[in-house]
C-alpha cells in the first residue's frame, strides 16, 4: 500500500516537473556560444562560505561564472532565446591562433594583443555594435577604465576588442637572498654572474626577446628623455642587426639562467629553488599570495625592471567565421562580455585568478581598498591610482609594501603588481605584433636554443669521437671474428654449416 | 545465419584506423615537407635543415641523449630481467609487478617527483641538464627496456643452460655463449622501444630544466611559429630515421633465428 502511495506521488511529481519546463523550450530556441579562453582565466566558483569578500553586498562564487551567465541570460525574457556556453580553453596565443587556421570555429576569443593585432590585420574580427560601445545599460562601456580604454583608441582596437585583463612583465624576487635593490631594478640580472642558474625566464620568443632588448639598449633607455614613440620604437625594433644582437645576449642568458620555464617558474619561486623569475603580474600577484601561505611564509616582492617594462593587454575579440551575421550569435557573445563587465564580476574573476580586470569604478576600488588598505595607526603612503580609476582615487596603502627610489615608486607587493603607479606605466610600451619579421625571430630562438655544431669544443668532438669510433670498431671486429683471425675449419666428416 | 569471417576480412577495423590516422596523416607531413607557405612544391626546408648547424646540432644531441639513455637502461634493464626471469615462480609475479607498477602512475607526476629528489641530490639541478635528461628519460622508460628482455629471456630454454655447463663450460662461459646470444632479440627489441622515443620526447626535458633544444621540441617551437611546413619536414626526418633504426634491427633479428637454428 505504502509502495503504491510513493510510486503514484512519484508520477504526480514527475509530471509537475515535466509541463513547466515543456512549456519553456517550446517557447525559446537555443543558440549555442562557443567561447575559448585561457587556462585559469575565470571564476570557476566553489568557493568556501568564508571567502566571501564583504565589499557592496558581499560578493562570493557558487556557481562558475560561465553557468552564471547562462543562468542570468536565459531567465531574461528581454533576448527571446536561450543560449548554451560551449566553453574552451587554450594555452597560448600560438595554440589559439594554429587551431582557429586549421579550422576550429569560435564565437568569442581572449587573446593577448599582440594577437588581437594579428586577427585584426586578417579581417577576422566582427566589431562591436554602437548598441555595445556606447549603450548606457553596458557595463564595459561605462566600468572601463579610463585608461584602458584610451590604449584601446590609441591602437586602434576600440571597435574590436573589449579589454578583460591586463599588466606588466617584471621580476618577482626574494629580498632577502638579493645582493642589492638595483639588480632587480633591472633586466640585467639575467646575464648576472652573481645570480648565475637563479633565475628564470619565460619560454617564449616575446618576453625572451623583449628582455634581451631591454640589456642591449639599456643605457639609451635608462638615459632619459626618450617620449612615448621612440620608447615603443627601440623595444619593437625587429630589424636584422637587433635580432642578431638579440641573438648573442640571448645564449648570454641562456647559459646564466636557471631555466625557460612556461609554468613551472611559479612553484619554483614559491618554494625557493630560484630567488628571482621573470614573470607576468598577475602570476607574480598569484606567487606572492601563494608564498604567503605556504609553511615557509617567505615574503615575495615584484619589481619593474628601470629601462622598460611590457605592458600587455588580453581582450575579447569576436570572430567574423564564428558569427557568422547570426544576430543572436552577436547579441549573446556581447551579453557574455557585458556580464564579465559588471562590478561584482569583475571582482569574482580578479580573486578567483589573481590578474587585473579592465574595469574600473568603486566596488572594484572597494575590492582594493579592503585587500591592500592601510589599516589604523600604519605607516601610509597615499597610492595614486587615479590614471586608471579616473577622478581623484587615492589609496592609502602600507608604506612598508612598496620600495621608492627618490620618491618614485618602483617595486611592491600585491598592489604594486596588480596596480603599477603611473612612472611605471610611463616607462612601459606595449609589444606589437612582429608581423613579418616572426619567421626570422623565431629561427633566431632557435638558434639559441639548438646546440650549434660550432660552439662544440674540439677537445669534445676528440674524445666522443674516439670513443665512439673506438666501439664500433670494437663491435665490427668481433662480430666478424671468425671471417677475420679464426679460420674456422670444420673437422674431418663434418661439413660445414651453412646459413641460408 | 553464421557469421564467418576470412583472415582479411578481420583485417579491416585495423586498416580503416591505420588509414584514416596513420596513412592519411603521413601524406599531410610529406606534403607540408617540400612544400612552402604558399603552397608551392620546394626543396628549401630540406636545404635548411641539413645546412644549418643548429638543426644538426640538434639531430647530434638528441641523438646523444637517446643512446646514452638506452645504454644506461640496458645496463639496469638487463641485470634486472635476469633475476626477474631466474627466480622462482611463486615469486615472479610480486617482482615482475613491482618493476612495472611505476608505469601506472602518470608520467609528468613522476617525473615531478624525479625533480625534487634530484634537487634534494644535486642541490640546483640546472647546472646538470644533460645528466638529469639522461636520468629523467631512463626513469621514464626503463620498464620498456626490462619487458621485452625478460620475455626473452623467460622463454630461454633451460636445457641448453644445462647442455652447456654438462659440456664444461663454467658460469661465465654460458652466459657469454648461451644467454647473452640468445637474448639479443630482446636487447634489439628494448633498444628500440627506448631509443627512439627518447630522441623526441622533450616534455621530460622541459620538466627537468634543459633548456637545449632536442627533436620533438624543435618540431613544436616551428609549429607554434605557423611553420608547418619547417617542422613537417623534421617530422619526416625522424620518422626517416626510424626507419633505418627498425631495418636494421630486422637485419639483426633474422640473424639471431638463424644462429638460433645453428644451436639446435
Amino acid at each position: 500500500m505504502k509502495k503504491r502511495v510513493a510510486v503514484a506521488s512519484a508520477v504526480m511529481l514527475s509530471a509537475a516537473c515535466i509541463i513547466p519546463l515543456a512549456g519553456c523550450s517550446q517557447k525559446q530556441e537555443t543558440v549555442v556560444l562557443r567561447v575559448a579562453n585561457w587556462e585559469e582565466y575565470i571564476d570557476l566558483g566553489g568557493w568556501d562560505e568564508d571567502e566571501l569578500i564583504d565589499i557592496g553586498d558581499g560578493i562570493i562564487g557558487v556557481n562558475s561564472m560561465v553557468d552564471d551567465f547562462t543562468e542570468w541570460f536565459n531567465s531574461n525574457p528581454e533576448f527571446g532565446f536561450d543560449v548554451k556556453v560551449e566553453y574552451s580553453t587554450f594555452g597560448t596565443n600560438e595554440d589559439l591562433y594554429n587551431r582557429l587556421s586549421l579550422g576550429d570555429v569560435y564565437d568569442l576569443v581572449c587573446p593577448s594583443d599582440y594577437m588581437i593585432m594579428k586577427l585584426l590585420a586578417e579581417d577576422a574580427v566582427e566589431p562591436y555594435s554602437d548598441r555595445f560601445l556606447d549603450g548606457t545599460d553596458n557595463y564595459y562601456a561605462a566600468g572601463v577604465s579610463p585608461y584602458i580604454d584610451g590604449v584601446f583608441k590609441e591602437n586602434g582596437w576600440y571597435k574590436y576588442a573589449a579589454c578583460y585583463m591586463w599588466g606588466t612583465t617584471g621580476l618577482v624576487y626574494n629580498p632577502e637572498k638579493i645582493n642589492g635593490i638595483e639588480d632587480v631594478s633591472s633586466w640585467d640580472i639575467l646575464v648576472n654572474k652573481d645570480y648565475k642558474r637563479q633565475v628564470t625566464v619565460k619560454d617564449n620568443v616575446r618576453d625572451a626577446y623583449f628582455a634581451a632588448l631591454g640589456i642591449i639598449n639599456g643605457e639609451k633607455l635608462m638615459s632619459g628623455g626618450l617620449d612615448r614613440g621612440e620608447l615603443s620604437r627601440i623595444m619593437n625594433d625587429t630589424d636584422g642587426q637587433a635580432v642578431a644582437k638579440a641573438q648573442d645576449v640571448l645564449k648570454a642568458i641562456k647559459e646564466n639562467v636557471y631555466s625557460f620555464e612556461t609554468d613551472a617558474g611559479k612553484s619554483d619561486m614559491v618554494t625557493g629553488k630560484v630567488i628571482a623569475n621573470y614573470q607576468w603580474s598577475g602570476d607574480a600577484v598569484f606567487i606572492m599570495d601563494e608564498a604567503e601561505d605556504d609553511a615557509n611564509s617567505t615574503e615575495l616582492w615584484y619589481s619593474v625592471p628601470a629601462e622598460c617594462a611590457n605592458l600587455w593587454f588580453d581582450g575579447w575579440v569576436k570572430l567574423k567565421k564564428g558569427i557568422d551575421g547570426d544576430e543572436r550569435r552577436n547579441t549573446a557573445a556581447e551579453a557574455f562580455v557585458n556580464f564579465l563587465s559588471r562590478p561584482e564580476n569583475a571582482v569574482r574573476n580578479m580573486y578567483y585568478i589573481g590578474y587585473t580586470s579592465a574595469i574600473a569604478g568603486k566596488l572594484v576600488f572597494d575590492y582594493m581598498k579592503c585587500n591592500y588598505g592601510a589599516e589604523d595607526g600604519q605607516d601610509s603612503v597615499d597610492y595614486d591610482v587615479s590614471y586608471f580609476f579616473g577622478g581623484e582615487s587615492v589609496l592609502s596603502a602600507p608604506t612598508e609594501n612598496f620600495g621608492f627610489d627618490n620618491g618614485e615608486i618602483n617595486r611592491g607587493r600585491q598592489l604594486f603588481a596588480q596596480y603599477p603607479p603611473e612612472n611605471v606605466i610611463d616607462r612601459s610600451v606595449v609589444m606589437l605584433d612582429f608581423g613579418d619579421r616572426l619567421g626570422d625571430i623565431n629561427r633566431m630562438w632557435i638558434n639559441v636554443r639548438c646546440l650549434d655544431l660550432l660552439d662544440i669544443s674540439p677537445a669534445v668532438v676528440g674524445v666522443v669521437g674516439g670513443i665512439a669510433a673506438l666501439s664500433v670498431a670494437g663491435i665490427l671486429l668481433y662480430v666478424f671474428r671468425y671471417r677475420l683471425f679464426i679460420n674456422y675449419k670444420p673437422k674431418k666428416g663434418y661439413e660445414k654449416l651453412q646459413n641460408k | 545465419m553464421k557469421l564467418r569471417f576470412n583472415r582479411s576480412q578481420l583485417c579491416i577495423p585495423y586498416a580503416v584506423f591505420l588509414t584514416a590516422f596513420v596513412i592519411a596523416p603521413l601524406f599531410v607531413i610529406v606534403y607540408y615537407a617540400f612544400t612552402d607557405g604558399q603552397g608551392q612544391f620546394t626543396f628549401s626546408n630540406f636545404i635548411n635543415f641539413f645546412t644549418s648547424t643548429n638543426t644538426l646540432g640538434t639531430l647530434l644531441y638528441s641523438f646523444a641523449l637517446a643512446v646514452v639513455t638506452t645504454l644506461v637502461c640496458l645496463v639496469i634493464a638487463y641485470p634486472t630481467a635476469y633475476i626477474l626471469a631466474r627466480s622462482p615462480l611463486k615469486k615472479k609475479h610480486v617482482l615482475l609487478m613491482l618493476f612495472i607498477m611505476p608505469m601506472w602512475i602518470n608520467f609528468t607526476l613522476r617525473i615531478t617527483a624525479l625533480k625534487e629528489i634530484l634537487s634534494a641530490i644535486e642541490g640546483n639541478i640546472s647546472a646538470y641538464p644533460f645528466l638529469n635528461s639522461v636520468i629523467g628519460m631512463a626513469y621514464d622508460f626503463l620498464p620498456f627496456m626490462i619487458l621485452p628482455l625478460y620475455t626473452s629471456l623467460q622463454k630461454l630454454d633451460k636445457s641448453l643452460l644445462e647442455a652447456a655447463s654438462d659440456l664444461g663450460a663454467d658460469k661465465l662461459t654460458v652466459f657469454l655463449r648461451v644467454t647473452l646470444p640468445l637474448s639479443v632479440p630482446g636487447i634489439i627489441s628494448g633498444m628500440t622501444m627506448v631509443l627512439l622515443p627518447s630522441m623526441t620526447n622533450y616534455v621530460v626535458l622541459d620538466m627537468l630544466y634543459n633548456s637545449t633544444y632536442i627533436m620533438g621540441s624543435l618540431i613544436g617551437s616551428y609549429f607554434s611559429a605557423y611553420d608547418w611546413n619547417n617542422g613537417s619536414l623534421i617530422s619526416l626526418v625522424l620518422l626517416v630515421i626510424i626507419l633505418i633504426v627498425t631495418l636494421v634491427t630486422d637485419r639483426f633479428s633474422d640473424k639471431d633465428s638463424n644462429a638460433r637454428g645453428a644451436v639446435l
